[in-house]
């Protein structure tokens, strides 16, 4: 019997990059929590998403999700050195931007504000895109992001070299590299699965 | 087994025991090891389950081929080639890297302010001779990976549709999705690596 797709209910499109909190509405059926086995649950990670349509989607395939969750936690949260939490969030929110994902946008722009407490500069990247003037060190990190999202992609010498001129060690341009990289990841799963919807 | 099988993303970028990349992949040494262990649950998994080695590698290739990753298309077609595919089958996957390449990301949001950052680009449409070779299951299937890799944001429920009515199962879309989103990561991590290798 061929399955069909999901339809959302009712919902209120998002049609602007906000930082508000936004919903994720699935278009494929989740697993039922009911009928998740020990395998599954662990694919999780964390026991909260549970509640998390999206993971319960995602965990159809638990070894797959499993390694992701753990490659993005540590891409983003090792506090070992590196670019600065704020920074890493940067690139993301960037990624998203650049991509068109609005709730991934949504998410890591609310991260990014948060952890550098400059509200207003990431709500200029969102309104006004990825060419917005945010200070050199924030424009060379979304420069370098939007270039490594581009496909094919246009990072060259040029986007390392004026890392470096603003401050970025190895490591650093590493953790550019690896969160701008990772968003190319989690927006094409968030973008084709489901879509946001507003809260109210 | 965990950990025994050769570092995909060291080996593509070509980062050696004691290179100074070698010590900035082991700052983060949890997005190393599941990075690789996602390379494993996508492309050697335990329980393939519905998705055979072929299509997985022949999206793999596929996937690289639209990136101008040559490189790292090549790896994706020799593991092709090792899992049985016929010839018929990889100038297919040849042919269709052809037929799709564009540049990316493009598409549209939905109706409102950022109606003005709506970007038009190619729909792709498999070919009459390589749909043939391609068979029922992967002709679908390369029509949905073109969108995830180019132009993301036009996804909508009916492209999922059309994978169901092609035979792939929720769980199967999943892994298909995974397997793209992930490529999407593993690429850019070895280009940018690359670059910054290049620049000491």
């Amino acid at each position: 019997m061929t399955e069909k797709v999901l339809v959302p209910p009712d919902h209120t499109v998002p049609i602007a990059f906000t930082r508000a909190q936004l919903d994720w509405l699935p278009w494929l059926e989740p697993l039922a929590v009911e009928a998740m086995t020990p395998r599954h649950l662990a694919s999780l990670v964390d026991a909260a998403r549970v509640k998390s349509p999206y993971f319960r989607l995602l965990a159809r395939d638990p070894d797959a999700l499993e390694a992701r969750t753990r490659t993005d936690k540590d891409i983003f949260y090792n506090p070992d050195a590196g670019l600065p939490r704020a920074e890493r969030e940067l690139a993301a929110a960037a990624t998203s931007r650049f991509n068109g994902c609005l709730y991934c946008a949504s998410v890591h722009a609310r991260h990014a504000a948060t952890y550098s407490k400059r509200e207003a500069d990431v709500q200029h990247l969102l309104d006004a895109g990825v060419t917005a003037d945010l200070g050199e060190r924030w424009n060379a990190i979304v420069a370098a992001s939007v270039a490594l999202t581009a496909t094919p992609t246009t990072f060259g010498p040029e986007h390392v070299d004026r890392l470096r001129h603003a401050g970025l060690d190895d490591l650093a341009i590493s953790d550019v590299i690896h969160a701008a990289a990772f968003f190319n990841w989690a927006n094409r799963l968030m973008l084709s699965l489901g879509e946001p919807a507003a809260t109210v | 087994m965990a950990g025994t099988d050769a570092d995909i993303i060291d080996a593509l970028v070509g980062i050696t025991p004691g290179s100074s990349l070698d010590a900035i992949r082991a700052r983060r040494p949890e997005a190393r090891a599941h990075a690789q262990a996602t390379y494993r649950a996508l492309f050697t998994p335990d329980a393939p389950g519905n998705i055979s080695a072929q299509e997985r590698f022949a999206v793999g290739e596929f996937v690289a081929g639209l990136h101008g990753a040559t490189a790292i298309a090549d790896r994706y077609a020799e593991r092709l080639v090792e899992s049985g595919a016929s010839a018929a089958l990889k100038e297919a996957v040849d042919a269709a890297v052809k037929e799709a390449k564009t540049h990316g990301p493009y598409g549209s949001y939905p109706a409102g302010p950022l109606s003005r950052e709506d970007a038009a680009g190619p729909v792709y449409r498999v070919a009459a001779a390589t749909r043939r070779a391609l068979g029922p299951r992967l002709a679908p299937a390369f029509e949905h990976v073109h969108m995830l890799v180019f132009h993301p944001r036009d996804a909508a429920p009916a492209a999922l549709q059309a994978l169901l009515d092609a035979g792939w199962s929720t769980t199967d879309i999943v892994t298909l999705s995974q397997i793209v989103a992930f490529l999407s990561f593993q690429i850019r991590v070895v280009t940018g690596l690359r670059t910054l290798a290049g620049r000491p």
